[in-house]
């Protein structure tokens, strides 16, 4: 039996970001091999490059809005694909939609910042794209080997984009930690994979729940569970298993971790959803419980002396990280649109963030501490007010995403009844506050100390920006239609 | 088939001009932004008053859903505005006095840089407490809680240059988060056992019948009382709203005193029903209440800022409106909040013309003797500190006087309510007469500074009094200070009756067994008992004693600050340790930073941060980088920076896992 | 036969090692090479497991596994050069400019 055209409509986003991305690759070989043979003069050539890579990036952004339409025309082909590997449904699309936003988001940011960090960018779009592929894949496989690629194409992508700021020390650093310490996590996930294989018989994510449900539960089961949630765990940044995220999202670009701190966290927790919830695994709500309570506060307590934005952020996401947890400790019918509307909204508020710090950043990443934002306020306005809307989604003030993603997932979790995990939860997003606040203060409120310069917003970030800030806002103001469709589909899927 | 008013439209003008302003404000002259400003604050005035013209023709409560907000499974929350006699009362409340302080603002800020930023905030800040008065579910109520909190923190910063108000900007939101969050959790509360966060569902839902019945009510009144303390400044989150007196003077008036610190009053009394199911809860309330009323009052007693005296009033005050409530006088509270916006936004806009007049002095022992200097200020003042006193026939005097006696005779009240209450009454009496007397009487005591102030430009120096965008203002809520309360509490309380008394329960009016004893509206089912408890006391008495109390601080007050300006100093050294504590607010920021602050933050430092000295922000953490470096090598290394490590620490945490998911399977 | 569960014990064995080897090694390569290890060890299950169920489906697995860690391995030997570059080490505890 071959597979048929629906079986391939299904898979339509992950062959439009492949096909790009190849695209990408080949044309920067291209221009690269004809760069050589014809100027020899060095600043010809650079201004070559400056174009060469705008068109790249433009291909690329082309890519990632190619991959946004065929998810629209993925969804009209619900169903499975290639033999039960593959299924769309609407929680699939759900993600692919976000995971091709966020890529089109990020590519819209790079090409700033390409050009003011002099990065050769030909790869770097192609890897994004593969990378986003991966990422795509994942929320829609329903095989533990399907995910397990998955998981390892969005990876290696990362692994390598964390590394692209090739003349600074710490950015190949952050690219080898990130690269071991993730190659660790994923033999844990693997583990598990293999250990829920033997209790089960099978990798196929429906099966196994099929099996966990019909029968006594075999302890091989158990731990295959701890297992797989060491791996995945370990990808969303949730306490213990946090400890790479300061140090990988300092020395990353900026772009690249408004990139990683979103898109492939989306995607694992859409992977972590199918798991706990369509797999039914067992002993989720303790281990969730005592896992989102550590990240919360470590990632809170962490954030509160951090002087460096970035490492200030790879706190916070740590945090969140624990908060979208708790959604995975409530029951399927509420946590599950709690989980999907609060990554949603992580993700606008997040990849913003980023975008911003990238900006400012400017060449070198040099100005990337607190003290460099004194006074932005007057400086910036327009950066100012739309970073401080920004952290104000991440406090989770109201009419921004983040207060409803913080509501509905503290609601869903109290009518589970996890009384103890909401106080702590509470709690935690009190403390937040402090730090996200610190940073307004700082801008507003603090005379600069010396003269960082602010460049001009260039177009393509103007959008990254206004995407965001809308995307924020948005949820913020009219969260109804996504929860609805989230809602619905934790409907149809619990049927 | 009740007509279509349009509420929508109230908050949606302010939040226009709120957009004009902030967006092209920047190019605008100023007499453009004040045009912009006011027009659409006297719109949503000018609005609210039409409301209120159309508002004998609706059946109440009057809601008018805009659009489904969000729809998830059962749950389901409406863009809807919900009008009936509170949300009416606490509508012009807001529309009125705030467009008053918008026009006084005019004057006040004239000179200001950021001119155009500041009304922007301040369109912004009506257009959120609109939103929250105007709410017909707890949700956009929330939104707006949230919002005038927003507001509010941009305007206590709005001198940012001065580190005190950044401070008190953010002190005042961190503060009001701890009770937000319990708003919130009563929130999930309601959503998850009423199915609804609608104002008239939750009040059908809630009864004892309930499963978990009245302790499930408790719970959620409780949470709803640390929200209202946040925002209200009840204890013991008051802390911030003495501090928040760093904003402009307009902002004090209007926020912090008119308005939006009054939001937990009004948040309480929306919540009557669940509050008249959980009498433990209700109890609660009233101490609370109490307490503050007295315990700010105290410390009002020995302020010296001219501000300052009047923001521990307002803690004061905002009790008294929670006694009201928590012994189930509802209407007495909302009749307090009333005439307490209209005498201590005057208070507040008053002391801003003060601190004008004298270059920006707000030390009361260097001013006096401006009787002569600044009459209308001084006659306007005088109007409301004889309000706020609770001299007869006054505003204050009436409100006062109707929670006391409630106090007093409720069901849920006590005799201990009520000679609390009186007893602050008099240092209520006390600490105002006490700064009318050393600003206006006396001779001047304030060095030539004012000469050379700011002002300037106004073409005069010396002392010299507001113009007149500032004083009209000022007379009209002198006259509503003066005039406010002759509608008297029985009437306004038939008035708000039906809010009170759900509609689904048909409303018999019984007429009070005393003659001039509020009329009670009981409901046919007899969810509350209204009545009284019997108690052989004639009302005169007790207004007699109070005003007596009032009395006795007037003169009081003159003898001590007027005739014998000696004395005050002898008795603080009489008084000694006690005065010191008093004066220090009892310590109680002190005692907040050592045991929350500090180790909160020196705790994060021990273990997440290494002792590197970095100049963090705040001063306060410097010191304690030291204590961190002889923090043990084990929890040094959770970020180390070394890889192994890192991995050590996965390795650790993926063994612990799976031991506990092990242990899971055994058991 | 030999039973399943010498295998895996064999297979829980090996990747101990891994673990171990990846914390107490200092060299990158060495410790990368450790992880090989990890992941042959979880092969082994995979296989052993697959002979027990009679299912296929988890030697396939293994295959899969074996191509996705010899991409990871070129990846990771880029990125073990580009630190070398800048650091001229391989010394993994020298690597640790970010931190706290």
């Amino acid at each position: 039996m071959l597979p048929q055209t629906a079986d391939y409509m299904r898979l339509l986003p992950e062959i439009v970001l492949t096909v790009f991305g190849m695209i990408v690759m080949v044309m920067d070989a291209a221009a690269e091999g004809r760069g050589e043979g014809r100027s020899r003069g060095r600043s010809i050539g650079r201004i070559k490059d400056r174009r060469i890579e705008k068109i790249l990036g433009a291909v690329a952004l082309v890519g990632s809005l190619a991959a946004i339409t065929a998810t629209f025309v993925q969804a009209q082909y619900p169903g499975f694909a290639f033999w039960n590997m593959v299924q769309v449904d609407s929680f699939s699309v759900f993600f692919h939609f976000l995971v091709a936003a966020v890529t089109a988001v990020v590519i819209l940011t790079s090409f700033e910042y390409m050009e003011v960090q002099q990065i050769r960018a030909g790869e770097y779009y192609a890897l994004i794209l593969f990378g986003a592929a991966g990422m795509s894949l994942m929320s829609s496989a329903v095989e533990l080997v399907l995910v397990f690629i998955a998981l390892e194409i969005s990876s290696i992508s990362t692994y390598v984009l964390a590394g692209f700021r090739r003349r600074a020390a710490i950015s190949s650093e952050s690219s080898v930690k990130y690269f071991l310490l993730g190659s660790f996590a994923t033999a844990f996930f693997l583990y598990g994979v293999a250990l829920m294989f033997g209790a089960t018989g099978s990798t196929n994510i429906a099966t196994i729940g099929d099996v966990l449900r019909s029968g006594q539960i075999p302890l091989l089961a158990y731990a295959g569970v701890a297992l797989m949630f060491v791996g995945l765990g370990f990808k969303v940044a949730a306490a213990p298993f946090h400890i790479w995220t300061p140090d990988v999202y300092e020395g990353a670009p900026s772009p690249v971790v408004g990139f990683m701190s979103t898109a492939p966290k989306a995607a694992v927790f859409a992977v972590l959803l199918r798991i706990m919830f369509e797999a039914h695994a067992p002993g989720r709500i303790g281990l969730i419980w005592v896992v989102a309570a550590l990240s919360m506060t470590i990632g809170n307590l962490g954030a509160l002396v951090q002087d460096n934005i970035k490492r200030l952020l790879a706190y916070s996401s740590i945090a969140h990280a624990g908060y979208l947890l708790v959604a995975y400790a409530a029951l399927p019918d509420n946590g599950i649109p709690a989980a999907m509307f609060y990554t949603a909204s992580y993700a606008a508020m997040n990849v913003g963030a980023f975008a911003v710090v990238s900006h400012f950043g400017s060449a070198g990443e040099r100005y990337v501490t607190l003290g460099d934002y004194s006074g932005l306020g007057r400086r910036s306005p327009l950066l100012a007010a739309t970073l401080t809307i920004f952290l104000l989604s991440l406090i989770g003030i109201p009419i921004t995403g983040g207060f409803f993603a913080k509501f509905y997932v503290f609601s869903a979790a109290l009518q589970a009844n996890l009384v103890g995990l909401v106080i702590v939860g509470v709690l935690n997003s009190a403390v937040g506050a402090y730090y996200y606040l610190r940073i307004i203060v700082v801008m507003y409120m603090r005379e600069p100390q010396q003269e960082v310069p602010v460049a001009r917003i260039p177009v393509g970030l103007g959008f990254a920006l206004a995407i965001s800030l809308v995307t924020t806002i948005y949820l913020g103001v009219l969260p109804g239609r996504v929860l609805e469709y989230a809602s619905r589909t934790a409907t149809a899927w619990m049927r | 088939m009740t007509p279509n008013l349009h509420l929508w439209l109230i908050p949606v003008l302010a939040l226009i001009g709120a957009a004009i302003n902030g967006l092209f404000g920047k190019r605008f002259s100023r007499q453009t932004v004040v045009a912009v400003a006011l027009l659409f604050s006297g719109a949503a005035f000018a609005f609210a008053l039409w409301v209120a013209s159309q508002f004998s023709s609706l059946t109440t409560p009057h809601i008018e859903t805009l659009a489904t907000w969000i729809r998830a499974g059962e749950f389901r929350a409406d863009f809807a505005f919900y009008l009936d006699q509170l949300s009416l009362v606490m509508l012009l409340v807001v529309t009125g006095v705030g467009f008053l302080i918008h026009i006084y603002s005019v004057g006040y800020m004239w000179e200001e840089g950021g001119f155009y930023r500041f009304f922007a905030y301040l369109n912004l800040f009506m257009f959120f407490m609109l939103t929250l008065v105007l709410a017909s579910n707890y949700l956009l109520m929330f939104i707006g809680w949230e919002g005038v909190g927003l507001a509010s923190y941009l305007l206590i910063g709005f001198w940012f240059t001065k580190d005190s108000a950044a401070a008190a900007g953010k002190k005042a939101f961190i503060v009001n988060r701890i009770g937000d969050f319990g708003f919130l959790i009563a929130l999930f509360l309601m959503i998850q056992h009423f199915g609804s966060l609608d104002f008239a569902q939750v009040a059908r839902g809630a009864s004892p019948a309930l499963p978990g019945g009245e302790a499930l009510l408790t719970t959620i009144g409780l949470l709803l009382m640390v929200g209202a303390a946040g925002k209200s400044a009840q204890i013991p989150l008051y802390v911030w709203l003495p501090d928040a007196m760093e904003g402009p003077t307009p902002v004090s008036a209007l926020i912090h005193a008119a308005t939006m610190v009054t939001a937990g009053v009004y948040m309480v009394s929306r919540s009557h029903v669940i509050f008249e199911h959980a009498p433990g809860a209700m109890m609660v309330v009233a101490i609370i209440g109490t307490l503050t009323a007295l315990f700010a009052a105290t410390i009002g007693m020995c302020q010296t800022d001219i501000k300052k005296v009047l923001a521990y009033s307002t803690v004061s005050q905002l009790g008294y409106m929670f006694i009201a409530c928590g012994v189930g006088a509802f209407s007495a509270g909302i009749f307090h909040l009333m005439t307490h916006a209209f005498f201590k936004g005057l208070l507040f806009l008053a002391a801003g013309s003060v601190i004008h007049a004298v270059g920006g002095e707000q030390d009361m022992r260097k001013m006096g003797g401006l009787r002569t200097k600044i009459p209308w200020t001084f006659w306007t003042m005088t109007a409301g500190t004889f309000a706020i006193a609770g001299f007869p026939p006054l505003a204050g005097f009436f409100s006062k006087d109707a929670i006391l006696f409630k106090a007093f005779t409720s069901t849920y009240g006590s005799w201990i309510y009520w000679a609390i209450g009186v007893f602050t009454a008099f240092l209520t009496s006390f600490y105002m007469f006490r700064q009318w007397f050393s600003t206006f009487f006396g001779e001047y005591r304030g060095d030539d500074r004012a000469d050379f102030h700011g002002h300037g430009e106004h073409g005069h120096g010396g002392i010299h009094e507001s113009p007149a965008v500032m004083l009209v203002p000022l007379v009209i809520l002198a006259l509503l200070s003066v005039c406010g309360g002759w509608i008297g509490s029985e009437r306004f309380d038939k008035f708000l009756a039906p809010a009170f008394h759900a509609s689904e329960f048909t409303p018999v009016v019984q007429h009070g067994a005393m003659g001039m004893g509020p009329d009670t509206v009981v409901p046919a089912t007899p969810v509350l008992p209204t009545g009284r408890r019997d108690v052989e006391v004639s009302e005169t008495l007790l207004t007699g004693i109070s005003v007596a109390a009032a009395l006795l601080g007037f003169l009081l007050a003159g003898q001590l600050y007027y005739r014998r300006r000696d004395l005050p100093g002898k008795i603080a050294r009489a008084l000694g340790g006690f005065y010191e504590t008093v004066l220090h607010k009892y310590y109680v920021d002190k005692i907040y930073a050592a045991v929350f602050v500090k180790p909160l933050i020196e705790g994060s430092t021990k273990l997440l941060w290494h002792g590197i000295d970095r100049d963090v922000i705040d001063a306060s953490i410097d010191n304690s980088a030291d204590g961190a470096r002889e923090v043990s090598d084990a929890v040094r290394h959770m970020q180390s920076g070394n890889i192994r490590s890192y991995a050590g620490w996965v390795a650790a945490g993926a063994a612990l896992v799976i031991l506990y998911m092990v242990w899971v399977g055994t058991r | 036969m030999v039973p399943v569960s010498y295998y895996l014990i064999l297979s829980g064995i090996l990747f101990a090692c891994g673990v171990t080897g990846f914390l107490i090694k200092r060299n990158i390569i060495t410790i990368f090479m450790s992880i090989e290890l990890m992941l042959n060890g979880v092969n082994l299950s995979f296989v052993a497991f697959a002979a027990e169920w009679k299912a296929l489906s988890g030697q396939v697995f293994v295959f899969f596994v074996m191509v996705v860690a010899a991409a990871e391995a070129a990846v990771g030997l880029a990125i073990i050069i580009a630190v070398y570059r800048t650091r001229e080490t391989l010394n993994v505890d020298q690597v640790n400019l970010l931190k706290l």
